[in-house]
């Protein structure tokens, strides 16, 4: 079943056009890395999908009704922005609104849901402290602990890696992962390559606001588009343990 | 829960306390009494028309700065915003400053409030008008500047072309805001507006919650933003309008309030709204019975109490920052 699709979607920032013709579908069960350089448009791509911001083209996400929406796909911006000092439990909680219907108090459904999220990230020694206190990668686990409590088909995430410490990095794209295990999908922007030939199922590969290649990582990881995207030499290898890639030189 | 039965406590007995203080002393359960059976008695007028509204409205004008400013930092994300900043009540002030200068208000004993209300009705549909159709919030913060700069700019020039000095001198302690003097005509203005006020901000809380995320991320959560700001704007503008219109211009219950009660409620905006309402009635409340008590033959205004004992809280939460930044 696909979770989100995209056709032919497009966006301008200012007069410059940012996003150009993505056509794509999201399946259930997908762990999907979105790359590409600083500015190629990422970001614009995932707000584009969620109807965050005016778009030309279709998506099935920003045709739906905002509370049908926040049923469908959860979204994490990448700005680690939380405005007041609440606890860690409080703010994963904010995960549920879309789920109680106004006034209602925390079911016991939304108590698993949040209890799931918060051991997903192993957050449980954290439940009682202030967010705004923590550092900013335990902020990040947070808020993404808090996009899980969601439970929606899909999480949308802005580069939730970034920022964090090698074990952290890893562990979280273990969860999203663990999400596609489970018949659910993610779609996560990275800049970290290594990380998402490793842990992601399938790769879209942006460059100037155009979707230039989509496939498994070992089809889009190729030296060619490597070279021609990211402007880098990189070393590539399927190994027993998994695909490794490393960046090597800046090649111009 | 236990805040709420606290606050409601705290506002029914300084409630009571306000109704027993004034010039005409009396034991105060006489005082009571003769609030609840019109006896016929001086007392018995004293407390229905004079301490009763007054109470009253002390309650009301403290719930709607309280609740108003909670919402709107909630809105903005900010804990310095406060309620005159979208300038609703330089506006509603400008209308009471205009029916002052050109005699308007003895015309009839509500002209005044009723010139107040008007402008800030003009100032609602002017701030909607420039901060556009979408739901941001830097263009409403801007709206609100000019129509602050601009009321206080009309108000400056009205004091400078009075024709007479007791005429700005009138304007002038106005201005300073004060509860003395107002009747129960007063209380049935301000009720409609600011109860319809309080009902639009009480429905923001969901939407608030959502914000303690970013605009992206509560919007992503289901949450229109643009019609939470116009439910915010009519909201904050119908009950702070209402407020100024009957008791002039009251600083930092809106600033101080959800401030101080923020921690109370482990932060969350939605619980803030009710906390603010109540904590802004007991703080306006308080202020104006210490009016009464401190200075009972110089007419101490409320407004400038008000800032007095604000200043120095907001000291205090600047020094609590601090420590705990350091």
């Amino acid at each position: 079943m696909s979770l989100l699709s995209l056709e032919n979607l497009g966006a301008l920032r200012g007069r410059r056009v940012a996003l150009e013709g993505v056509t794509a579908t999201i399946e259930a069960g997908e762990c999907v890395g979105l790359i590409g350089p600083n500015g190629a448009g990422k970001t614009t791509l995932l707000r584009a999908a969620l109807g965050l911001l005016p778009a030309s083209g279709h998506s099935s996400l920003a045709a739906m009704t905002g509370a049908a929406r926040a049923r469908a796909a959860a979204w994490m911006p990448q700005a680690r922005d939380i405005a007041w000092p609440v606890s860690v439990e409080t703010l994963i909680a904010l995960g549920r609104l879309p789920w109680l219907p106004r006034g209602a108090r925390l079911g016991e459904a939304d108590r698993t849901a949040i209890g799931a999220a918060i051991a997903r990230m192993g957050l449980e020694d954290y439940r009682k402290r202030i967010a705004t206190r923590l550092s900013g990668g335990e902020q990040a686990r947070v808020l993404i602990a808090r996009a899980l409590a969601q439970d929606t088909p899909l999480l949308i995430a802005d580069e939730p890696i970034a920022g964090l410490d090698p074990a952290s990095q890893i562990a979280t794209m273990q969860v999203f992962a663990g999400l596609a295990r489970e018949g659910r999908s993610a779609l996560v922007s990275l800049h970290d390559l290594g990380l998402a030939a490793r842990h992601c199922t399938r790769l879209l590969m942006l460059e100037s606001g155009r979707l230039v290649s989509d496939g498994p990582p070992a089809e889009v990881l190729t030296a060619d588009n490597v070279r021609r995207v990211f402007a880098i030499s990189a070393f590539y290898e399927a190994t027993p343990q998994g695909p490794v890639f490393q960046p090597m030189e800046v090649v111009r | 829960m236990r805040l709420a039965a606290a606050l409601v406590v705290l506002c029914a007995a300084l409630f009571a306390l306000s109704l027993v203080t004034g010039l005409a002393a009396a034991p105060a359960g006489q005082s009571l009494k003769a609030l609840a059976i019109d006896d016929g008695t001086p007392l018995s007028l004293v407390m229905r028309e004079i301490r009763l509204p007054r109470a009253l409205l002390a309650v009301m004008v403290g719930a709607s700065l309280g609740l108003s400013g909670a919402a709107l930092q909630g809105y903005l994300r900010n804990p310095l915003a406060e309620p005159g900043l979208i300038g609703i009540s330089g506006a509603a002030a400008l209308g009471a400053v205009l029916a002052i200068q050109t005699g308007l208000v003895l015309t009839h004993p509500l002209a005044l409030p009723l010139s107040a209300l008007g402008m800030a009705l003009a100032a609602v549909l002017l701030i909607l008008a420039l901060a556009g159709p979408r739901g941001g919030s830097i263009t409403l913060i801007l709206a609100g500047i000019v129509i602050s700069a601009l009321a206080g700019a009309l108000t400056s020039l009205v004091l400078n072309l009075s024709p007479n000095p007791f005429a700005a001198a009138d304007i002038v302690f106005w201005l300073m805001g004060s509860l003395a003097d107002r009747s129960m005509a007063h209380v049935w203005l301000a009720l409609p507006f600011m109860a319809l006020g309080w009902a639009m901000l009480a429905a923001l809380g969901r939407g608030l919650d959502a914000l303690t995320l970013g605009e992206d991320a509560a919007q992503a959560m289901g949450i229109h933003l643009p019609r939470l700001r116009l439910l915010l704007v009519l909201g904050a503008a119908a009950s702070v309008g209402a407020a100024t219109a009957v008791a002039g211009a009251i600083g930092f219950v809106g600033l101080v309030v959800p401030h101080l009660l923020r921690p109370l409620v482990g932060g969350r905006p939605s619980a803030l709204l009710w906390a603010s309402g109540l904590g802004g009635a007991a703080m306006v409340l308080a202020a104006d019975i210490a009016v009464r008590v401190l200075l009972p033959d110089r007419d101490l205004k409320l407004g400038v109490l008000m800032a007095l004992v604000g200043a120095p809280l907001f000291l205090h939460l600047i020094y609590r920052t601090r420590k705990e930044m350091a």
